[in-house]
């Protein structure tokens, strides 16, 4: 599948965002987090602008983003227009959790938090069963897909407000739950990979023509003689070698090393805890970026089986 | 609506059978499905570069060419693949607009072209690659089975079928009501064994492929009697005649 960087900038954003929004929704009422009104302003403030950062490159996607609107209404049966709703919906509780932190508010700012972490994971779980929901396209049609966008964002939320909490010097939980996640992150991706590596393809190019009774199905004339718009959507092919080190740049940069560096974050704390936290946070998100895009460029689709490309290049 | 309708009893499911054992490869179906489509429900079809390199464009169908098989029983197969009209078209189930829609009375699958947000995920949900986005109107689009040809009573009756079909200058491309048993195309589907293509993805494809026939093995019988060899014919004039007439 073709890696769109406007999907790939909206998933990875806004997996951060509603991350850091669930997680100070859940950790702030708890005490766990700095209680200011001023780190309430920054990690709430920085959660809805990645969120609204992400949705705006989404609207990058679509041909006629005016009618974005639209796509609120078929919510009984498409996931996009689920994921639409909860999006909408999370940013009522979401704006006056905002106005609660920084006014410093109670049981209602408490209310509007876990209401807010509620409809966070709602989101990220549509943006994961949009993928999920797809037959045509094996890598994502996979059990571990929708409980990877809900890990990668959890993950990336955690690592940022790690971040902001060691300019409050009480970095200790996020940075605790940050590195559990990294890791739990690490091994979900390499059991996903190993998975679907061994997955057998969906479908052949035997049973996409019906021609199979006859023997072996090849190419001999393509319908076209340049390029159309299957085939640069739906097959796009990245080489071995970089898929590998893609991969390890994904798994290691983007989980195991902040993962160990947040652990290691914990017994240094103060200004070395800090810079720990602002390295995890750059490999996280290099990582992320890494781990999005082979997500699209290693899928392939059914359609691809057409023009004799093989199920599992 | 984007939620599959509930068909009303007896409603029909047009759809397309292609013959696969006659059909020739000369894209007549997929030149005159383009022509009509242009100026049609779903037009116009944009092209791009379309007098040089890199040209490229929007169409509704697609002849691809395949070898299948090895040595004697290898064919060359021409394969037309177009919108299979699916009985669970994902197409419709993800669109997030309601632009997407299987029609409850026909079972064709159409885009509304008004409300279309062009977010793409139909073409993803195809199996097929049935639909293709169009860049300059920033929609889908996708074959609509002539819907404005087929029930059109300003044309001649015999031409209300799709453009595809009536161009075939091979008839290997057949329409109609694939939900009544007791029409033209079931009986064709149940007399030459039609497929669905990629049924394993559980999409229930209206259209059916007609599988190539196997060529004839060449029948072996019984030994033929070879007749006297030319040493045994004692007749000279006859030993002649059966070395002419073996020449």
């Amino acid at each position: 599948m073709n890696p769109a960087p406007s999907i790939i900038v909206f998933t990875v954003a806004s997996g951060a965002g509603y991350g850091l929004l669930f997680w100070m929704g859940l950790l702030r009422p708890l005490g766990l987090v700095p209680s200011s009104a001023g780190f309430g302003a920054l990690a709430v403030g920085i959660a809805l602008l990645l969120i609204m950062l992400g949705l705006l490159s989404s609207t990058a996607h679509l041909g006629r983003p005016e009618r974005a609107w639209r796509a609120l209404s078929q919510w009984r049966s498409s996931w996009l227009s689920r994921e639409g709703v909860a999006a909408v919906a999370t940013f009522a509780p979401a704006g006056l959790f905002f106005v609660g932190v920084i006014g410093g508010g109670g049981a209602f700012t408490t209310l509007m938090g876990l209401l807010s972490a509620i409809g966070a994971a709602a989101t990220v779980f549509c943006t994961g069963m949009i993928y999920a929901s797809l037959k045509p396209i094996r890598q994502w049609h996979h059990p571990l897909v929708t409980p990877g966008y809900l890990l990668f964002g959890a993950f990336s939320g955690a690592v940022l407000l790690t971040l902001f909490a060691a300019f409050w010097g009480a970095a200790a939980v996020p940075a605790a739950i940050a590195a559990v996640l990294g890791a739990a992150a690490f091994i979900l991706k390499r059991a996903y990979w190993s998975s679907v590596d061994a997955a057998p393809p969906v479908a052949t190019m035997e049973s996409a023509t019906g021609l199979g009774f006859i023997g072996k199905v090849r190419p001999l004339d393509p319908p076209h003689t340049e390029t159309n718009y299957l085939l640069r959507e739906m097959a796009f092919r990245i080489g071995r070698v970089h898929a590998q080190r893609l991969r390890r740049i994904a798994s290691l940069a983007g989980f195991a090393a902040p993962a160990v560096l947040l652990a290691l974050a914990l017994p240094f704390g103060g200004a070395l805890g800090g810079i720990f936290a602002f390295a995890a946070t750059g490999l996280a998100l290099v990582g992320l970026l890494a781990e999005r895009w082979l997500m699209f460029a290693e899928a392939t689709h059914t359609v691809a089986l057409y023009y004799g490309q093989e199920p599992r290049a | 609506m984007t939620s599959l309708p509930t068909p009303p009893p007896g409603a029909k499911k047009l759809g397309l059978v292609i013959d696969l054992d006659t059909c020739v490869g000369c894209h007549a179906c997929a030149t005159n499905c383009k022509e009509w489509n242009t100026s049609g429900h779903m037009a116009p079809l944009p092209d791009r570069n379309p007098y040089s390199a890199g040209q490229e464009g929007v169409w509704f169908n697609r002849v691809h060419s395949y070898e299948a098989g090895e040595g004697e029983e290898g064919r060359t197969v021409h394969f037309p693949r177009s919108c299979l009209h699916c009985e669970t078209p994902a197409c419709v189930t993800v669109c997030p607009t309601g632009a997407s829609y299987k029609r409850a009375e026909d079972g064709i699958v159409l885009v509304n072209t008004d409300i279309c947000i062009g977010c793409q995920l139909c073409a993803w949900a195809c199996p097929y690659g049935a639909r293709e986005f169009d860049d300059d109107a920033g929609v889908m689009k996708k074959c609509t089975l002539c819907v404005d040809r087929i029930y059109n009573e300003h044309i001649p009756e015999k031409q209300r079928v799709p453009a595809c079909v009536s161009t075939c200058p091979a008839n290997a491309r057949h329409f109609g009501d694939l939900g009544d048993p007791d029409s033209a195309v079931s009986k064709l589907v149940a007399e030459r064994g039609g497929v669905a293509l990629m049924p394993e993805l559980g999409y229930q494809p209206v259209n059916r492929y007609l599988p190539p026939r196997r060529a004839p093995k060449p029948d072996a019988g019984p030994p033929r009697d070879p007749g006297p060899l030319p040493s045994q014919i004692t007749n000279p004039l006859l030993r002649w005649v059966d070395k002419v007439l073996s020449r």
